[in-house]
């Protein structure tokens, strides 16, 4: 499963080099566009989609998807509700498997590898390949051990866990706001400021991509800005791939845009199926689909 | 009755009370009735407990009643020592609570966390009819089919009597599995999904969520279980009547001996001729005071050991 000449961005890497500065700060109007001209490793593939069809039961939930995601920049998955957008979401990280009746047809590959094959262990996968969801769904434990819980069902060897969890609520810009209140349960906290301790969790087993189901739609919009900040910082180091509703959001964050939509065939069953992707730039601006624009510009969806 | 034609407009009403309802007050007076009769229940146990308990008590010295190791009430020589009963239920309640526990727990977390839908949907019906099983099938069961295979079993020295505590208890813990798995796994149930797809997101394997997870979080509900199924245990008399013996006189040491226990002493006591307002018949009260109180003790820790350890996910 490990691939010897990529590592996966570690926390203790990251937060050791003393980040000298803050980050600049982010404009909100478009990021993505900011780098246009320099793709950050964009070019190399993390993941790639092949002829990918999900089944719930015998219900083709998603069709046809083809797709590549770059290392280090922020996917963004957007279309109406019930496009399947998360539900491929969901099949990069195996988390379909907790769904009885789920079943992924074609190929996902994780630096080539193919996340499906019969001796993939999907723990590991997820420990490389970690979650963020729509509602804040923190542990009913404290701060600590919200954050400690992945190191330590994942067996990793830390020889300082405060450490390691002080990092890890820095790298989610939580610290300062939790410092003095670590040993307090988790639920005691705001919804965005749950939704960073989320982040940190999933950073504390550093993973290589992070996913993000909807991670903001439970939020207001201060603590939504807060987030956007935060991924657009995360994406220097990790892979992250977004399901949003909101089309600003994806035009603010996201490098790459794919937009998804639901197909109703034949027999009158709706699919998933992915209509276009391209730079988030592009999709935003000059879509080569009729019906990407037309739910760009809000004329259906 | 105003008649309200569609699209005029409605007449302005008083919302002073106008028409009272009768029903209401009905309904509401059957519900305080019913909360009422099952506490006035409950005083007037404790009321008809307390005051044979208290008689008893003018006779026989309280240090008499905990020290004495002997507990012959109905013999010539008479002793009253509660220990024996003690020792008796609390045998029969440990070997009981130590083979439900895992087996409940076990079968909770199976039922809840691994098992398919449709296994599920088969189990847990079956497991509650397990659940409805009349003691006294218990009971024979232990004396008739358990007992021969422990008698074959037993390794070397004393065998178990014809009736023992062993059996008892182990025809009890049997007894009380469906109701802690049932209990638990309702808790386990009522943990939200979000918890574990979170758990499993963070690469946690299934024992992991569901150790880590899911049983800390259901914490409260299934201490609920054990404890329901412990008492259970303490007041159970009829399986310890029918496969544990009445037999009465000094602390049965060992679970393999035949002996009463607090239960069984006083539903085979009750059964006698003994005169009312004798002091043996005043035993029964006493043992059955000394019953409650352990019941009553339980459940206080219970909720002690609750407050201090669940994990509230709401």
């Amino acid at each position: 499963m490990s691939d010897p000449n990529r590592k996966a961005p570690d926390v203790t890497d990251t937060v050791n080099s003393t980040r000298p500065a803050p980050p600049p700060p982010v404009a909100l109007v478009n990021p993505a566009n900011r780098n246009e001209g320099a793709p950050r490793g964009g070019d190399e593939q993390v993941l790639r989609l092949e002829d990918v069809s999900i089944f719930y039961g015998d219900y083709q939930a998603v069709r046809g998807v083809d797709m590549t995601i770059g290392r280090h920049q922020i996917t963004a998955l957007i279309g109406p509700s019930g496009c399947g957008k998360s539900t491929v979401l969901r099949s990069l990280n195996r988390m379909n498997d907790l769904i009885p009746g789920a079943r992924v047809a074609g190929r996902v590959t994780f630096h080539g590898e193919d996340l499906y094959a019969r001796d993939v262990d999907p723990i590991e996968v997820r420990r490389r390949i970690g979650m963020v969801f729509q509602k804040p769904n923190p542990f009913p434990k404290s701060i600590y051990d919200n954050i400690a819980y992945g190191p330590r069902v994942t067996g990793m060897k830390v020889s300082n866990m405060d450490e390691l969890v002080e990092k890890a609520l820095r790298r989610a810009a939580l610290w300062d706001e939790v410092k003095d209140k670590l040993k307090q349960s988790a639920l005691a906290l705001s919804g965005g400021q749950q939704q960073r301790l989320c982040i940190a969790r999933t950073i504390a087993v550093s993973p290589e991509v992070i996913l993000m189901d909807e991670p903001c739609s439970a939020l207001d919009p201060i603590a939504t800005s807060k987030i956007e900040d935060l991924m657009f910082e995360l994406s220097r180091d990790y892979t992250i791939v977004i399901v949003t509703h909101n089309m600003q959001q994806a035009a603010r964050v996201s490098h790459r845009t794919a937009f998804f939509t639901a197909e109703v065939d034949e027999q009158g069953e709706r699919h998933g199926r992915l209509i276009e992707y391209d730079t988030t730039n592009k999709i935003f601006t000059n879509p080569a689909q009729k019906r990407t624009e037309e739910y760009i510009t809000g004329r259906f969806g | 009755m105003a008649v309200i034609t569609p699209g005029a407009p409605v007449p302005a009403a008083s919302v002073r009370r106008g028409r009272r309802r009768p029903g209401e007050r009905i309904i509401e007076g059957f519900l305080v009735l019913a909360a009422v009769v099952s506490i006035a229940t409950t005083i007037g146990i404790v009321v008809s407990l307390l005051f044979p308990t208290v008689e008893f008590f003018g006779e026989v010295s309280i240090v008499e009643f905990i020290t004495s190791s002997q507990w012959t009430p109905l013999f010539s020589i008479k002793q009253y020592g509660v220990l024996p009963l003690l020792v008796g239920t609390l045998w029969v309640t440990l070997i009981a609570t130590v083979i439900a526990v895992p087996l409940g727990i076990g079968a909770a977390i199976y039922l809840s966390e691994y098992a398919r839908p449709g296994t599920r949907r088969l189990l847990k019906p079956i497991l509650e009819v397990l659940a409805g099983i009349p003691t006294v099938v218990y009971g024979f069961f232990a004396l008739t089919f358990l007992n021969p295979i422990l008698i074959d079993l037993w390794p070397s020295g004393d065998k178990p009597e014809f009736q023992n505590l062993l059996v008892a208890g182990i025809a009890m813990g049997i007894m009380i599995v469906p109701t802690v798995a049932s209990l638990a796994e309702d808790a386990m149930s009522a943990v939200p999904h979000s918890l574990r797809e979170g758990a499993y997101a963070l690469a946690s394997t299934k024992m992991q969520v569901a150790t880590r997870v899911v049983v800390p979080g259901a914490l409260s509900g299934i201490v609920a279980a054990i404890v329901l199924g412990v008492s259970r245990a303490l007041g159970e008399t009829m399986i310890v009547t029918i496969a544990a013996g009445l037999k009465t006189a000094g602390i049965p040491w060992s679970p393999i001996d035949g002996a009463a226990t607090m239960t069984s002493y006083i539903a085979g006591a009750a059964q006698g001729d003994l005169p009312v307002d004798s002091l043996d018949y005043l035993t029964i009260f006493a043992v059955g005071t000394t019953l409650f109180l352990f019941t009553f003790a339980l459940n206080a820790l219970s909720i002690r050991l609750v407050r201090k350890f669940r994990e509230v996910y709401e």
